[in-house]
């Protein structure tokens, strides 16, 4: 068994199941990605693995390091090592971006502007700026992923890690995702961008609330190409929105 | 070392300030300990009395016309023993075009029942500057009542700068009282930051009566009510002269049975003035604290940390 697994879950939100009976096993040390269109449940899964306020009320069970946590709290999961980068990541007015950093380090000594650094942003611009609104989209994606760099994570879900990126950028993006392996951690990307995808090893499709397939990216790449999910619910084109394709 | 230096030096230890820059001779201070005056020094164009009252000291400040005082002016007003009430009266006048900042620690470090009242009264002139933070540092009792009042003319073109912070030990009672009258082309800031806890109670009233033309005015309090502490804010920009622009804006985090009231009043007499305003008050945002939490923090310290932002110098 993997060191994240999640076995049967469902969940319905608004009358709307949104997890249908998913069940994943996520090898230790790999990057894994979860991909699908917009809707399929990717943020729902993430959400409900790290244990957000409103994603309790689940069937089937979520095993971390072969144990249920299930019924953990949100830090009591951080704790034993998961973390979620949010595809929208919050704002904090007046909090130091050096100090959001450090905060995640949970009492461990990091050195705030090193990591910065690899993330992409200019340490004496950003150190004391502030986690808030005068941050762009992309910015605060970037300090997000600063943040679970310096908590080094066992597991790291990344909920669209390029969103709001601008392509000078992403390759800083994808070498922090590295490096986050080289520390240990084991990577899941949650995205539906074929160029997210091609940096993982292992990759989970998910259709309407299901894992339709699972394997080698290439094998995963292909669906993406041929815009063709094989799943059994009715396929509506609109949703197809995906990105790095001609 | 005198006994005088003895005081100075344990008040300025609790405020994170190197009591030595006083030694420095651009940087006017004036040490008050209890109603009695330890230290006190001028700088050219500056000038301190201070006098000792029965029950208070009186302080005139006047700053010359077109002086520029190089360093922030230190001031410390401290209560050392645990009991007492200290009453300053000020009487500051900044003549034209002259410019200062000051910095103020009001430390009360074992206070059990002690009282601060400040009564100040500040003229700024035209195209003067006038820049003050006063910070507190309390004791961990909250046997500390805190009445500040001031009475503010901001002349024509002349810019006026508050920042009140309380954030470390107990705030115990605090009751501001601020009311300023603004001239054509003036700039007023009145900014409080304040963090309450157990059965802390603190009253913010800042009026500011913008009756110049562009005249701009803007009141900000950042309030964390915690445990049984209380905050109500009362806010009031008026304007009455055209062009005159202002903005109040409250937030107030509110946790356990903390309460929090902000009554923000706006009031426009022309209609060419503009005054906006902004209330928030509740507990502190779902995902900021998932966010934290998310990284290990318990749900306590992500609050903390989230309230020390919010509360934080900006
Ligand atoms: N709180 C909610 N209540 C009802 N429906 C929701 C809620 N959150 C998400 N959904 C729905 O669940 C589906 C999956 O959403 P999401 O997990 O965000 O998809 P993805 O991340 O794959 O784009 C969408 O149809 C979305 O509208
Ligand atoms: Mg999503």
């Amino acid at each position: 068994m993997g060191i994240l697994a999640v076995e049967n879950l469902k969940l319905s939100l608004g009358g709307r199941q949104i997890l249908n009976d998913v069940s994943i096993d996520f090898w230790d040390g790999h990057v894994h990605a979860v991909v699908g269109p917009n809707g399929a449940g990717k943020s729902t899964l993430a959400a409900t693995i790290i244990g957000l306020s409103g994603y309790a009320d689940i069937e089937g069970d979520i095993l971390f390091e072969g144990q249920s946590i299930r019924e953990l709290s949100i830090d009591e999961r951080a704790r034993k090592g998961i973390t979620l980068g949010w595809q929208e990541p919050a704002r904090f007015e007046g909090l130091p971006i050096r100090t959001f950093i450090n905060a995640s380090a949970n009492g461990d000594k990091v050195d705030a502007m090193a990591i910065l650094e690899q993330v992409g942003l200019d340490p004496d611009d950003y150190g004391n700026r502030a986690v808030d609104k005068t941050l762009s989209g992309g910015e605060r994606k970037k300090v997000e992923l600063a943040s679970i760099l310096a908590m080094k994570p066992k597991v790291a879900l990344l909920d669209e890690p390029d969103s709001g990126i601008d392509i000078e950028s992403i390759e800083r993006i994808f070498d922090a995702v590295k490096l986050l392996k080289e520390q240990g951690t084991t990577v899941i990307l949650i995205t539906h961008s074929l160029a997210v995808l091609n940096q993982a090893e292992h990759a989970f499709l998910m259709c309407h609330g299901k894992v339709v397939d699972k394997g080698s990216v290439a094998r995963i790449r292909h669906y993406f190409e041929d815009k063709c999910i094989p799943c059994d619910h009715k396929n509506v084109p609109e949703l197809y929105n995906i990105e790095g394709q001609a | 070392m005198s006994q005088e230096l003895t005081v100075i030096n344990d008040l300025y230890s609790r405020t994170g300030t190197d009591p030595h820059e006083l030694d420095d001779p651009d940087v006017a201070h004036l040490v008050i300990n209890e109603n009695h005056v330890l230290g006190m020094h001028a700088v050219p164009g500056l000038d301190v009395d201070a006098k000792e009252l029965d029950d208070g000291v009186k302080v005139v400040v006047n700053l010359r016309s077109g002086t520029i005082v190089k360093k922030p002016v230190h001031l410390c007003f401290g209560m050392t023993p645990d009991r007492g009430v200290q009453r300053i009266i000020m009487d500051v006048t900044i003549e034209s075009g002259a410019h200062i900042s000051l910095l103020a620690h009001c430390v009360f470090p074992v206070a059990v029942d002690v009282q601060h009242i400040m009564d100040a009264r500040l003229r700024v002139g035209e195209n003067a500057s006038y820049k003050y933070f006063e910070k507190h540092v309390h004791s961990p009792a909250g046997g500390v009542k805190v009445y500040p009042k001031a009475l503010v003319e901001v002349g024509p073109g002349a810019r006026f700068e508050t920042e009140f912070e309380l954030i470390e030990g107990r705030v115990g009672l605090i009751d501001i009282d601020y009311e300023a009258t603004c001239q054509a082309n003036s700039l007023l800031d009145m900014n409080a930051r304040i963090s309450g806890r157990a059965d802390d109670y603190i009253k913010i009233s800042e009026t500011a009566n913008l009756v110049g033309e562009y005249a701009k005015g803007v009141l900000t309090s950042k309030i964390a009510v915690r445990d049984n502490a209380k905050a109500e804010v009362y806010n009031k920009l008026t304007a009455s002269a055209p062009f005159a622009r202002g903005h109040v804006d409250c937030k107030e985090i509110v946790q356990d049975n903390g309460v929090a009231t902000a009554v923000p009043v706006v009031d426009v007499h022309d209609p060419r003035a503009h005054i906006t305003h902004e209330a928030a008050i509740g507990s502190v945002d779902n995902k900021q604290l998932e966010t934290l939490m998310a990284r290990g923090l318990s749900e306590d310290d992500a609050v903390e940390t989230i309230i020390n932002g919010l509360l934080s110098r900006s």
